[in-house]
């Protein structure tokens, strides 16, 4: 008897207290046009637990990244509510910190004064010397330790985007946003910049929430894959769990590698299953014509 | 180190070479100048003609060319004293006009209420000629001195306000982005962002603003009068002295140019690097 009262009040109280790290509750994005209203995203539900790597994969204009900007609190949910630790998200903060799409490191900084900024920010009690070596310490994180007095504009794609992640991390997001990091990488580069994301993630813990284009990226990378249904009214079509054991990419023992973990037929079946989902059941209206 | 070490062998030899042989471009101005004076020479040579001609001018004014720094009391003074005090009329309404444009422009830019209220009267007020402004200030301030100087304040303003209202407009959403993720103070803000964003076109304002005021200036005075370059000019007409208009002329063109050139230096220094054209 008493064992079952206990679990069903477990159930009860769970979708509230429970593990829920941050939590999308019946969220819609609506906005104005000259020709009525248009809905982005309609009734998003969505549970993330803490230290999960998520990845958001959908057609162009799927709103991917108008939720990833209601996380960040740079735009509001028309209705509904996302909430982080059970705390309504109103406003953008440092605790849920952005890598944007391109960069967006201030042009007449140098690596190490944009990474500065924002730690001198966060830090704010902490002694000029303390802030100096967690800049630093960051900057050699992602290698750029040579490049530190560097302007952006003497830096190639990749090294802005490392600064980017390094200014990120510097700060101890509780959340990383990164809305499609790697698309303006070289392929090279941006299996570089994937393990070297999963070896700060692996360290440092944050929740990931990212936008991808790729689906090799995105089996490689997250804990789970969330795909989009086609705008407008977009919604969450489905949750794809990616069940490779971690740690994944050259981290991992050579049994696991990308190249093993790509020849793995549960890969091939995961793929397959996204590719069909993108390309036949919620094929893009370009795609079809 | 390395790149040091070059510039200091290298500038010696560059003004050296300069005087050597002189560059296409430093001879070709050159040229056109003794073209144009000669012309000017021998289309006012004649015993009637009724404009001196550049010999005549020389002649004429050789005493203010060689003297600038006589002073006969009242307004009968040397060229750097009336120089001197158009300048520092200048420097009153243009600093000014700095000061009160840019805080305006950052106010209209990053106010999208501010700037619709504000915007069409102020496309109307910019295109009013300065001197249309001179009977008003006269009006209101009773004085030839503080009208001059809301002239050349009313004239510079507008091109300050306009230009550091664009650029703070254009400012890259991004960079916005940043400044609230991080969520920097209004002080730290201005300083991080939105001056080093917007800072060309502030300049781009300045320039202009420099230029109309100085334009406006010798207007302003021929009605002000006082001592100034403007006055200068209007009383030597009165009294037919026109070679002394035409060396005016002159040295209101040269420091015109020096002025833009001040101000154009200031922002190389001023302006990050990265953000010049």
């Amino acid at each position: 008897m008493m064992q079952i009262t206990d679990n069903s009040l477990q159930k009860q109280i769970s979708p509230t207290t429970s593990t829920a790290f941050l939590e999308f509750d019946s969220v819609s994005k609506v906005y104005p046009t000259a020709m009525g209203s248009y809905t982005v995203l309609e009734d998003i539900n969505l549970i993330i637990e803490e230290g999960e790597f998520i990845c958001i994969i959908g057609h162009s204009g799927c709103g991917k990244s108008t939720l990833l900007s209601m996380v960040s609190g740079l735009t509001k949910p028309t209705t509904g509510e996302i909430r982080l630790k059970n705390q309504l998200i109103t406003q953008p903060g440092p605790e849920r910190m952005v890598i944007f799409q391109n960069y967006s490191l201030l042009p007449w900084k140098t690596a190490y004064e944009n990474v500065y900024l924002a730690v001198e920010q966060v830090y704010k009690h902490k002694s000029r010397q303390e802030k100096k070596e967690i800049v630093l310490e960051h900057l050699e994180l992602v290698g750029l330790t040579e490049a530190a007095n560097k302007k952006p504009a003497q830096l190639s794609g990749g090294m802005k985007q490392r600064v980017a992640i390094a200014r990120a991390l510097a700060i101890r997001p509780e959340v990383l946003i990164m809305d499609e990091p790697f698309g303006a990488l070289d392929p090279i580069t941006r299996e570089e910049m994937q393990e070297e994301l999963l070896k700060i993630w692996r360290d440092h813990r944050a929740t990931v929430l990212m936008i991808t284009h790729d689906i090799d990226e995105a089996l490689f990378l997250s804990d789970r894959l969330v795909m989009m249904t086609n705008g407008p009214a977009a919604n969450i079509g489905e949750i794809l769990e990616i069940p490779f054991a971690r740690p994944r990419g050259a981290a991992a023992p050579a049994t696991q590698d990308r190249m093993r973990l790509m020849e793995n037929p549960q890969y091939y079946e995961l793929r397959n299953y996204t590719l069909d989902f993108l390309f036949r059941r919620f094929a893009h209206d370009d795609a079809l014509a | 180190m390395t790149v040091n070490v070059d510039n200091r062998i290298r500038k010696p030899n560059f003004f050296l070479s300069l005087i050597k042989n002189p560059p296409k471009k430093l001879l070709r101005p050159i040229v056109a100048l003794l073209f144009l004076l000669t012309l000017w020479q021998v289309l006012c040579s004649s015993p009637d003609s009724n404009l001196p001609s550049p010999i005549q001018v020389v002649q004429d004014t050789s005493e203010f060319i060689i003297n600038p720094f006589f002073d006969y009391g009242g307004t009968d003074k040397g060229l750097f004293w009336q120089i001197l005090a158009s300048l520092q009329r200048v420097a009153i309404g243009y600093s000014l006009a700095a000061i009160v444009g840019i805080g305006l422009g950052i106010l209209i830019g990053s106010n999208q209420f501010v700037y619709d209220a504000i915007d069409p009267i102020f496309q109307v007020l910019r295109t009013v000629p300065p001197l249309a402004w001179l009977p008003i200030a006269l009006a209101a301030f009773q004085e030839a001195n503080p009208s001059a100087i809301f002239v050349i304040f009313i004239t510079a303003i507008w091109p300050i306000i306009i230009n550091t209202t664009v650029g703070v407009q254009q400012i890259p959403q991004d960079y916005k982005n940043v400044a609230k993720v991080l969520r920097l103070s209004g002080i730290k803000y201005f300083w991080e962002i939105m001056f080093p964003a917007s800072v060309p076109y502030i300049f781009t304002g300045l320039r202009i603003g420099i230029g109309l005021s100085w334009l406006a200036i010798v207007a302003a005075e021929m009605l002000v009068g006082g001592v100034g370059i403007g006055f200068f000019i209007w009383d030597s007409y009165n009294s037919s002295r026109l070679s002394e208009i035409i060396l005016a002329l002159i040295y209101v063109g040269i420091v015109g140019l020096l002025l833009d050139r001040l101000v154009a230096l200031i922002a190389s220094l001023v302006v990050p690097s990265e953000q010049q054209q």
